[in-house]
């Protein structure tokens, strides 16, 4: 395996460097033989957090299948930005049909597969796996009655939502995956509840928990080598498997492009958004907050948010966000016990 | 082999008889019996090589069909009515993408009112959508389209409708010659993708089309229904030399020689205006049908060269453009460019209000004697119709205008009384 040298910058984080681990404990990205499935050149904005999260998680799916790998896209910023012909940023075959029926696109090229290979017409280097996936509204909002279709069948495709909290591609509206108090296109902050409502929403790994499935998880943007993990282990599971990414989004957040990744860790670390396992309907594990953090550390910097700050902030709202916050904690234990 | 059987179960086996290898069921009547059929065979084994889905919406079936056949699988479903337009969003995008999934449609009505039974709306209603659309006759004739369909479609790389009278021709016990697995082997070779999902050879499907190659990509598609205009009637001459049976092609002409009044209808109708053609020659009256079978692509040469003789031409259509009238009308019309002759547009048999031999009589008697208005609804009940009228002018808050038309009419079983 011919291996790219890397070299340890200090970054900040909790992470190493690939030049201290073991060849094998290397991060897909690191190796020379990468597959760059969603290629450069793509146009995607500066900082995007979709791009960012495919790159790694298809990358990773095409180590872990040996690169016997087909992706059905929903309509939505990764597909847009990903296809304009003849730039297709696509190295795997890759198929786009409609807004909301990506999983079940997924589930007919998962069931040509199974007849192809009882046939003896499979792959030539190994088993060709599905993977489906979509934004934050291809997934939980228009896309949801076939995502829970293909999950209650149990088929065999891995379903990865890329979630930047609203729709981002038509201008940056209201989704079921938008947080309270959001400023989106749709809910603007004006009147005497600015922004997105409270008590609305739906957060889709859970209910993906509740379909039993062999395999759920979440992760962010932050933790790339995380990302990696969860895709490469979801991929050792048959069934419906679903991997749900935070995945910040500059634009309709009104962050700077270079924060992408730091808006990513915030999230994790206040605990606005759980990041976890689990296995047939429970949860088998969390990834802990090492440096809890107020939500406002993470709430501030975003312009979505900007109406909660300035001359008279928003206690109470921001009181209720936090309260969001400590209930995830304790939901999903993501207390830090101690231990490596 | 001859056999007495359920439409639905005839088209079932002779789909199973065409080695599919990927079906996705949804129920809605009346086209049940036939995913119902197809499901048992999966089942039981005795259709080897196929994955039978029971997906949870229409939506999906069309979707699921999307991906398998994108993927080189024959690719079969089945639908009907609210089905058809829940589905109607994936239904474009299969033609669009050049995907030759076949699907039955048990033709029926479109709600609201909810109605279960027959008529030509839902079908009709996607008259644009990219897909062929062959009507057939009778339940043999519905069973051999389906085994022409997929091999129309993977030719043409297109998606085929084979639209079937629900009920009418779903739901009756005839004979049918069923065919054995070695004819249609010999008539259906195995699917040969234009395009497929294949990680040895990576393609980009579905990708952003903008101005400069849009009008390109739709143009190709009509072209290839043009191609299917020659395709059809070769199609039907294969199949004739294998099965022994004329089935397909894109018209039927029935007693048209010498005819004044020619009589236009589709599907499983054709009966009853044959066998009341077939009373009225005996007492001397010119008068011929003309049966369409593609109604997409629509034959207009054929329509036109079976039509042009004629005095007068009747359009009998299940299905009812609002606001204009016919829609099957408009297309004949077309093909009648500048030929001048009496026109009627006929709307029969909606929501499955029969279509009687009598009622057929006394149209085209009128027809005959050109006193028929150029459009009319045969059997419609004015009387019915004056009093929710009268009720709506008379106040405001007049109710839900399908209810109050029930509660006039009171019960079924009264009226049968």
């Amino acid at each position: 395996m011919s291996m790219q040298p890397v070299k340890f910058y200090q970054t900040g984080t909790f992470t190493v460097g690939n030049r201290l681990l073991a060849p094998e404990e290397r991060s897909v990205q690191s190796n020379m033989e990468r597959t760059n499935s969603l290629n450069s050149g793509h146009r995607a904005c500066q900082g995007c957090g979709e791009a960012l999260g495919a790159r790694y998680a298809i990358d990773a799916a095409m180590k872990a299948t040996n690169r016997q790998l087909i992706a059905a896209n929903a309509t939505g910023c990764l597909e847009v930005f990903s296809t304009p012909y003849p730039e297709s940023s696509w190295q795997i075959p890759w198929i786009h049909s409609l807004f909301g029926n990506t999983a079940a696109v997924a589930t007919g090229i998962a069931a040509a597969i199974k007849v192809k290979k009882a046939k003896g017409q499979g792959g030539q280097h190994g088993d060709i796996r599905v993977v489906a996936q979509g934004g934050d509204g291809g997934t939980t909002d228009i896309g949801f009655g076939c995502l829970s279709g293909m999950f209650e069948r149990n088929d065999d495709v891995l379903y990865i939502c890329y979630d930047n909290e609203a729709y981002m591609n038509t201008g940056v509206q209201r989704s079921s995956a938008t947080p309270p108090a959001a400023r989106t296109a749709t809910t603007m902050p004006v009147g005497e509840h600015p922004g997105n409502s409270f008590g609305q929403g739906k957060f889709v790994p859970a209910i993906a928990m509740a379909h039993g499935i062999p395999y759920v998880a979440t992760a962010t943007v932050a933790d790339l080598r995380d990302l990696e993990y969860k895709v490469t282990k979801a991929m050792s599971f048959h069934g419906a498997r679903y991997l749900h990414i935070l995945v910040p989004c500059p634009l309709g957040w009104g962050t700077a492009s270079h924060d992408t990744i730091r808006m990513a860790r915030l999230a994790k670390e206040t605990g606005l958004f759980p990041v976890f396992e689990a296995e047939y309907g429970e949860l088998s594990s969390s990834s802990p907050i090492r440096h809890r953090l107020p939500v406002e550390e993470y709430l501030r910097p975003q312009k979505r948010f900007a109406h909660l700050f300035g001359k008279s902030p928003a206690y109470a709202t921001i009181a209720r966000i936090q309260g969001m916050a400590d209930k995830n904690i304790r939901k999903y234990g993501l207390r830090f016990t101690g231990g490596a | 082999m001859l056999k007495q059987t359920e439409g639905s179960h005839a088209v079932a086996e002779a789909v199973a008889l065409c080695r599919p290898e990927v079906i996705c069921a949804y129920p809605i009547s009346p086209q049940t019996h036939i995913v119902e059929g197809i499901g048992e065979m999966v089942k039981s084994g005795e259709l080897k090589d196929c994955e039978f889905i029971n997906v949870e919406s229409e939506f999906a079936a069309m979707s699921v069909a999307i991906g398998s056949s994108a993927t080189g699988a024959r690719t079969y479903t089945a639908t009907a009515s609210q089905g058809l337009l829940f589905m109607a969003e994936a239904v474009f995008n299969a033609s669009g993408l050049g995907l030759p999934i076949v699907m039955t449609v048990a033709n029926r009505a479109i709600g609201s009112p909810i109605n279960i039974w027959n008529d030509h709306s839902d079908s009709l209603s996607q008259r644009d959508c990219g897909w062929m659309q062959l009507f057939a006759e009778t339940n043999q004739e519905a069973l051999d389209l389906h085994i022409q369909a997929f091999k129309l479609a993977e030719e043409l790389s297109l998606p085929v409708m084979v639209c079937m009278d629900g009920f009418i021709l779903t739901h009756a016990y005839e004979r049918v010659d069923m065919p054995t697995q070695a004819q249609v082997d010999a008539f259906l070779p195995p699917y040969v993708p234009r395009q497929v999902l294949d990680p040895s050879d990576p393609v980009s499907i579905g990708a952003m089309v903008g101005p400069e190659a849009f009008m390109e990509v739709r143009y190709l598609a009509h072209a290839k229904q043009m191609q299917a205009l020659e395709r059809i009637p070769e199609l039907a001459a294969e199949f004739k030399a294998i099965f022994g049976r004329e089935t397909g092609g894109l018209t039927h002409t029935y007693r048209s020689e010498d005819a004044e009044t020619m009589i236009v209808a589709m599907g499983s109708v054709l009966g009853t205006i044959k066998d009341t053609v077939d009373e009225m020659r005996d007492a001397g009256v010119k008068i011929g049908v003309l049966g369409i079978t593609s109604y997409r692509p629509f034959p207009l040469k054929n329509v036109r060269e079976a039509l042009k003789n004629a005095k007068r031409v009747v359009v009998l259509e299940k299905s009812l453009a609002v606001g204009k009238g016919g829609i099957v009308s408009s297309d004949v019309r077309m093909a009648l460019s500048g030929i001048q002759l009496h026109g009627y547009t006929v709307i029969a048999g909606l929501g499955g209000r029969a279509i009687t031999k009598k009622s057929l009589h006394a149209l085209f008697d009128k027809a005959g004697r050109d006193e028929l208005e150029p459009l009319t609804f045969l059997d419609l009940d004015w009387t019915t119709v004056n009093k929710q009228l009268e009720r709506e002018r008379s106040k405001r808050r007049s109710g839900p205008a399908a209810e109050n038309i029930l509660r006039d009419l009171g019960t079924v079983a009264s009226r049968i009384a």
